[in-house]
């Protein structure tokens, strides 16, 4: 039996998890000698109080927008896509070797490009884990952990050996051509006559993230193979009794989650204009953090990446003004996954007793 | 390659082997009672740190050795509190431990000691010491045999020699007691603890604790007695290669003893290109060898060379129902 | 409704081995015992009779510790006991043992003997007296297992001894066996029954949960009957018969009969021959089966659960793969091929009513109209274009076929999870009738399902019938099959034993021919 009504489930659930993890981190900060709330008006200032600031923000923020796709359409079909973070990477070497291999004349031409070599090379760095997971059983949790740690290594290899230009000590790749350069937000937002900050990395891809989330929409409630990727993650046997082939459901799924986090590198890599080591800044796993909090939906995604955006500049911020790491980040990042992820109950349970105990009285009224 | 050579590769194994023995045969613990665990590397990190940490303040390795492991409980016990009171999901509560304590580590690190991160050096009685076996110094001159015995067998640390008596314990205690019967028990039918009149609960959180014990034993030995203090991020992966391990173990102790020193091997490896050349006369990356622990873990996990099963009931939380 | 026999309370000098005392328990909103009290004398055999879902389980899931009851109090030989979990159960002298076994399928028999009850901290000197506490058991009340062989090793019946052992070496005096012959051929189940009376004169108290009413008849010294949730009466099984037991199941007259015409066979639609499965174990589950399906007949399989009658609904449904031949309206279809799965089979016009409407028919968590399109997603009418599907038209169709189908509430937008089992039974009836297949396949179409419920739901299969469509009816109720079947093909061990026409036939042929006998003659 449902007690919780759809909101609650949906919105007070998460909004009070995310609650208590702040007031942990404030309790924290607090531990560390600063006062939680000028810590939170550093960081409010340091992300959204100028467009320097709302620049970083959305750049993160479009990051986690690929990457909590990554992870919510995988927990559609009730896998654990926990390589997140070696698909963005090898996503990165994809939209890097397009973006090398072709001297492109326009961003309008290198973009899309990029953007399939990118989702290419993730889809097959997850289709992999997928396909063992499909034909071998093996438990794609852990096949998807070690393929971040290969991901990683032959990151290095090809980095350090292969892709460095000759007498350089910097393990990167050399600079993309200036065809291959994003419209940033100052561009864009000059042309109706905004101002907007132009050191900030924010860019086009942010756009495409949009995108990416209405048709993230649309394949998983609108579509058939969305009707099959749900019933399949609800219920093996029966997608089994309805004809639906579990193997293709697992693969078709990953791809799908392998090519989103691969589409980030749009994002991350060209803004750099060159590839260079861990590109992906645990990005990947943050996904998993944003696809719990926004309940694999695609509006919870973009406002939970936003607040990570949020966090992730404005953490920045507070390691340069203040004496605290950035490293406060990962902390928020872990509570929150343990709250709205893991410790889910603890907050559901007392709820339903709440809501059980308010329902009852009318219901013998009726 | 000389004989020498060799044994300072095997040497550096069984060093290197020691953590993720011990992270190791913490998650076959934990994962035979029913319990997946991905938050090893979380759990030693945190140890690592404490130890390494308190024992910079006392002075004492032992006070730091107590203060990792109850940092490692601590995790273990959210963990449990996560996974069998509240019976969230078992891996992505793993997943937030590591974050955990990668942020907290750090953070206090640079509260405490204003070093980026790190604990100062650690020297002296802040340390585990390397033991010198009787009669290694005079066995020394016999070749093969008595080399062996000084520079492979003698002057390692107390904590590794302990690392490789727990592997003989552990057995025991999961195929030869009453307490390991349950532990199997939980792990494949938790049902069948329960009417059988055990508590599965508590079951449960002794393997967790035991977990958290022996992770931060991995975590004391990294920072107190493979290095001299704690670094950020320290434990990199280790826990995942003691995951790799122990499917590698196919969650036997025995087996795990050989995976653990065969990947430490690996990393021995790693940190001479110049023996790996000499022996192949290939010029094999580096990075190869760094991540041909995941590669052979994804092949046995594949079911190409003997399958893998894991405990049946593992990563399920535990709800009476019938 | 009184029950108008003699009641078993009889006034006696001897305290009752168990007596519940006003017990209730509810979960969330379904209140599973009201109020329930029973005295269960020393030294016998004590029915509990209810249909699925009347409260028999919980109830004895509260006496073994399982669940924890809201009210009420139970007396263990008179003296009043708390049992908070199995462990105090254990201690009071009860044994269980479960309709689905508590074993640990990798653990040898002696392991799961002491599980729970080691002597020590060391497993040697427990395995070693286990050991030889079997070999005793074995030879005083037919109890024989190898004690070395693992439980995945064994047969149901063995694995079922196993149970008993376990309770037998923790001392219990009152055994509770909850449906213990539902996974048992006849035999298996007559000596489960001879090993129960050895229990009970040796002194020992049993309680039997079962829906059978002939095991009733059989065993038991009395009987206690269950109606949703309540205790309807306690009464001596000599001075009972199964008509009086059934109307108190139920609560009133039971239409044994379904009201049909005779059927009138058309062409044959469905042909199988020599249909073999192996399962992945490598165990042979079909082992060559012969049949025929012909328009406007309901053809009836019966058989003891797992004798593959499971499996070859499943082969039939697309959801596993086999060797033979089927031919469907004449149409070659080889069972081999892999790509032959449900979407494979609906398109041909066989729809597929599942045994598990839970696990297999529904998905609980999608609405009710999403349901509605369950294995029919790929129809025409349900898209909107090449990629989108029409969800607006699947929420009108699936209101209409709802109402059609009696469901209640008749609500689209509700959650599966939400309606109760027999509605849930009609969703997925409503689905698969609807789609006016030439082929009806049906598995256990009331089970778990409310008396009103049942007669709605053979009327819509009869009816279809009539329209001339082909139907296959499996289901363990040997009742079921013998009212709603026009022919009867009992399946035992992966083979069919033999066809009868049910008004040419009894329970008790059916039944020698569901143990395996086909001999009759020299049966009877």
């Amino acid at each position: 039996m449902t007690v919780l009504p759809k909101w609650a489930d949906a919105i007070l659930i998460p909004l009070l998890s995310i609650l208590i993890s702040f007031v942990i981190s404030g309790l924290v900060i607090l531990y560390l000698g600063l006062n939680p709330f000028e810590a939170l008006r550093l960081m409010v200032t340091g992300a959204l109080g100028s467009s320097y600031g709302w620049g970083y923000t959305l750049f993160y923020t479009t990051n986690f927008i690929f990457t909590g796709l990554c992870a919510a359409i995988a927990f559609h079909a009730r896998l654990f896509n926990i390589g997140g973070e070696g698909q963005a990477t090898l996503g990165g070497l994809g939209v890097a070797l397009v973006c090398l291999a072709v001297p492109w004349p326009h961003w309008t031409l290198a973009l899309p490009a990029a953007l399939i070599g990118g989702a290419l090379f993730g889809a097959a760095w997850a289709f992999i884990p997928a396909w063992l997971q499909a034909r071998r059983g093996s438990h794609i949790v852990i096949t998807t952990i070690m393929f971040n740690y290969i991901a990683a290594a032959l990151m290095v290899y090809l980095l350090v050996e292969i892709l460095k230009p000759e007498g350089s000590m910097d393990p990167a790749t050399r600079r993309f051509g200036p065809g291959a350069e994003l419209p940033l937000f100052s561009d864009i937002f000059g042309l109706v006559g905004i101002p907007f900050s132009s050191s900030a990395p924010a860019n086009i891809s942010f756009f495409i993230a949009l995108l990416a989330c209405l048709l993230f929409w649309l394949l998983v409630w609108r579509t058939r193979l969305g009707y099959e990727i749900r019933a399949y993650g609800h219920s093996e046997t029966a997608a089994d009794y309805a004809g639906i082939s579990p193997a293709r459901m697992i693969i078709i799924a990953m791809i799908v989650s392998g090519a989103l986090a691969g589409c980030m590198a749009i994002n991350s890599v060209m803004a750099t204009e060159r590839l260079v080591l861990n590109s992906v800044e645990g990005a990947g796993f943050i996904g998993l953090a944003v696809a719990l909090m926004g309940r694999s939906h695609p509006v919870g995604v973009i406002l939970a990446a936003l607040l990570f955006g949020f966090l992730y500049q404005g953490g920045g911020e507070l390691a340069l003004w203040a004496n605290i790491p950035r490293e406060l980040i990962i902390l928020i990042q872990g509570l929150v996954i343990l709250f709205t992820g893991a410790l889910d109950n603890m907050v559901r349970m007392p709820l339903e007793r709440i809501f059980l105990m308010i329902r009852r009285p009318g219901k013998q009224g009726a | 390659m000389d004989f020498l050579t060799l044994l300072q590769v095997l040497d550096t194994s069984v060093r290197l082997a020691t953590p993720l023995l011990f992270a190791c045969l913490a998650g076959l613990v934990c994962e035979r009672a029913g319990i997946f665990d991905i938050g090893l590397e979380g759990k030693m990190l945190a140890s690592a740190f404490f130890s390494a940490a308190v024992a910079a303040i006392s002075g004492s390795v032992w006070i730091g050795l107590l203060a990792g492991v109850m940092a490692s409980v601590a995790l273990a016990g959210v963990h449990g509190l996560a996974s069998i009171t509240f019976r969230g999901n078992q891996l992505i509560s793993g997943v937030a431990i590591n974050f955990l304590a990668s942020g907290l580590t750090v953070l206090i690190a640079q509260d405490w000691f204003g070093q980026g991160g790190r604990t100062p050096s650690l020297s002296g009685g802040a340390r585990f010491n390397e033991i010198k076996l009787p009669f290694a110094d005079l066995l020394s001159g016999l070749p093969y045999i008595g080399q062996s015995y000084a520079e492979l067998f003698s002057g390692h640390s107390l904590l590794v020699y302990v690392g490789f008596l727990t592997v003989p314990l552990t057995w025991w205690v999961i195929f030869r007691t009453r307490f390991g019967l349950r532990l199997r028990a939980a792990g494949e039918n938790p049902e069948a603890v329960d009417t059988a009149g055990v508590n599965v609960i508590r079951i449960r959180y002794t393997a967790i604790a035991i977990c958290g014990l022996l992770c931060g034993l991995a975590g004391v030995y990294l920072a107190t007695g493979l290095q001299a203090g704690f670094v950020k991020e320290m434990s990199s992966g280790r826990g995942f290669i003691a995951l790799a391990a122990l499917i590698f173990a196919k969650w036997r102790p025995w087996y795990a003893l050989f995976s653990c020193l065969l990947f430490g091997f690996f990393q021995a490896l790693s940190f001479r290109p110049d023996v790996v050349k000499a022996v192949t006369s290939l010029d094999v990356p580096g990075q190869l060898l760094d991540a041909l622990p995941y590669i052979l873990t994804v092949v046995i996990l594949a079911g190409f060379v003997g399958k893998a099963i894991p405990p049946r009931a593992g990563g399920e939380p535990y709800v009476k129902e019938s | 409704m009184s029950a108008g026999s003699d009641k078993a309370g009889r006034p006696d000098t001897v305290d009752p081995a168990i007596e519940l005392r006003g017990i209730s328990k509810s979960f969330g909103h379904v209140q599973a015992n009201k109020d329930i009290s029973m005295r269960v004398m020393p030294g016998t055999i004590h029915g509990i009779i209810g249909e699925n879902g009347a409260g028999k389980s919980t109830l004895m899931s509260i006496l073994y510790g399982f669940y924890k009851a809201d009210a009420g109090e139970i007396l263990v030989g008179g003296e009043r006991t708390d049992i908070p979990d199995s462990q105090a159960a254990i201690a009071a002298g009860i044994g269980m043992v479960f309709q689905h076994f508590k074993l640990v399928e990798n653990f040898t028999v002696l392991e799961n003997v002491i599980l729970g009850a080691e002597d020590g901290i060391r497993l040697k000197p427990s395995l070693a007296r286990a050991r030889s506490l079997l070999t005793e058991l074995a030879r005083e009340y037919e109890l024989n297992v190898d004690p070395d062989e693992k439980i995945e090793d064994l047969s149901v019946g063995h694995q079922q001894r196993v149970e008993i052992l376990k309770a037998l070496y923790r001392h219990a005096d009152i055994l509770i066996l909850d449906e213990p012959t539902g996974v048992l051929t006849p035999s298996e189940a007559d000596h489960l029954f001879r090993i129960l009376n050895g229990l009970r004169d040796e002194g020992k108290t049993i309680i039997l949960i079962t829906h059978k009413l002939r095991e009733i008849m059989d065993v038991t010294d009395t009987v206690s009957v269950m109606r949703r949730g309540e205790m309807t009466a306690t009464v001596r099984t000599s001075g009972t018969n199964p008509q009086e037991l059934a109307e108190l199941m139920v609560g009133r007259k039971v239409l044994l009969r379904v009201d049909k015409k005779p059927a009138e066979p058309g062409r044959k639609v469905l042909e199988i021959e020599d249909l073999r499965v192996v399962d992945d174990d490598g165990v042979e589950r079909l082992k060559g089966i012969d049949l025929e399906l012909r328009q406007g007949e309901i053809l009836g399989i019966a058989g003891v659960a797992g004798n593959g009658q499971s499996e070859l609904l499943q082969v039939l449904g697309g959801c596993r793969s086999a060797t033979g031949r089927i031919r469907l309206n004449g149409e070659e279809i080889d069972p081999a091929d892999h790509a032959l799965d449900g979407q494979v089979w609906r398109g041909r016009g066989v729809s597929h009513v599942p045994e598990d409407r839970q696990r297999e028919g529904l998905i609980l968590d999608f609405f009710a109209w999403e349901n509605v399109a369950f294995g029919y997603h790929h129809a025409p009418e349900y898209q909107k274009s090449r990629w989108l599907m029409d969800n607006a038209a699947i929420r009108r169709e699936s209101g209409k076929k709802m109402e059609r189908f009696d469901v209640r509430p008749p609500i689209p937008e509700l959650a599966a999870r939400n309606f109760s089992g027999g509605n849930q039974q009609k969703i997925v009836l409503a689905r698969e009738i609807e789609r006016d297949p030439d082929v009806l396949l049906v598995g256990q179409p009331t089970r778990g399902v409310d008396i009103g419920a049942i007669e709605f739901i053979h009327q819509r299969i009869v009816e279809l019938r009539d329209r001339g469509k082909a139907i296959l009816l499996l289901s363990v109720e040997l009742d079921e099959i013998l009212s709603l079947a026009d022919r009867i093909a009992v399946m035992f061990d992966g083979r069919i034993m033999g066809e009868r026409m049910p008004d040419q036939t009894s329970e008790h042929e059916l039944g020698l021919l569901m143990a395996g006998i086909t001999d009759t003659a020299s049966a009877a």
